[in-house]
């Protein structure tokens, strides 16, 4: 089995009005010094048997066209082991 | 013979029964169509819906752009076919790539619903040719993700090419630009976030001022068929 995790961060310059009202939650809550709070997603993607090449193209062109729009977001895939 | 223009039911969408009101008040012919259908049933131009098309799951519009009556209605709006995306339907039409930019959480956080004034700057598309430039009109805005955002170059690309099609008047959700709706290169397409469908009577709606998007695109296949 192979799992890969797939992060979706909005680009730095894109406002991210959820991540801004965490930090004001971090701070009101007795956090001290948070300056800045960017909010994202994270796909676990649990594979059966190996990731071979074939799959890993497949999921490498999906990461951009379906789990995150890169007009506005920057993604990463990792591979576990 | 009316031109005959499809109303696009995804799961989630909430707006497709006014938007075809609308499209019979402007003088067309309302043909529904399902979104797992791939038949495009010949017709002359596209709306698509308002509302929370696959629960707006991944992102607004995400899911929505891979169903099979998308497929079609992307290929046919590359082709020239006349396409409106209302609020959920802008953010399809964003997420396509039919237009350019996207849509985000509004800057506030709070889900928006209020009767919005609204500039519109560009009479020379399919969807706002019965407009006059500058109008000033009062249609509904209800969004949670309403934000539209672009980069700088691709703003200054659709302001410098006249594809902005109407900004707020009093930016409800934080709009680069003021930004309420755009269209495509070939000014088919357009892209809106405050609703036109439910501002086609006085007795359902703020004002009538909506009826406009929907007797422009009678009028602009009217004039194609002639000419």
């Amino acid at each position: 089995m192979a799992r890969i995790v797939v992060t979706v961060m909005l680009k730095p310059e894109i406002l991210d009005p959820q991540g801004a009202a965490v930090r004001g939650a971090l701070t009101r809550l007795g956090l001290s010094g948070v300056s800045d709070v960017r909010q994202g997603k994270q796909f676990v993607i649990d594979l059966d048997g190996a990731l071979d090449s074939e799959r890993e193209m497949v999921l490498t062109k999906l990461a951009g066209e379906l789990l995150a729009n890169p007009v506005i977001e920057d993604y990463q895939l990792r591979v576990e082991d | 013979m009316a031109p005959r223009i499809g109303v696009i039911t995804f799961p989630g969408s909430l707006d497709d029964s006014d938007a075809a009101r609308a499209v019979r008040a402007g003088g067309a012919e309302a043909v529904r169509l399902w979104h797992a259908d791939t038949d495009l049933q010949s017709v002359n131009a596209v709306v698509l819906p308002g509302g929370f098309s696959y629960g707006d799951y991944l992102r607004c519009g995400a899911i929505a752009k891979f169903a099979p009556m998308m497929a079609q209605v992307i290929d046919a709006a590359r082709e020239g076919l006349p396409v409106l995306g209302i609020c959920n339907g802008f953010q399809i039409l964003c997420e396509s790539g039919l237009l350019p930019g996207a849509l985000i959480r509004n800057n506030h956080l709070h889900f928006i619903c209020r009767d919005q004034r609204v500039k519109v700057e560009t009479n020379a598309t399919s969807w706002t040719a019965d407009f006059s430039v500058g109008q000033n009109i009062v249609i509904p805005v209800k969004n949670g993700e309403g934000g539209y955002v672009a980069d700088e170059r691709t703003l200054d690309m659709l302001a410098s090419e006249n594809r902005i099609v109407a900004s707020y008047i009093g930016n409800p959700n934080g709009s680069m630009r003021d930004i309420a709706g755009i269209t495509n290169e070939a000014r088919t397409v357009v892209g809106i976030m405050p609703h036109p469908e439910h501002a086609i009577d006085s007795l359902t709606g703020p004002s009538a001022d909506g009826l406009a998007f929907f007797t422009s695109v009678v009028s602009t296949l009217t004039v194609g068929a002639r000419t």
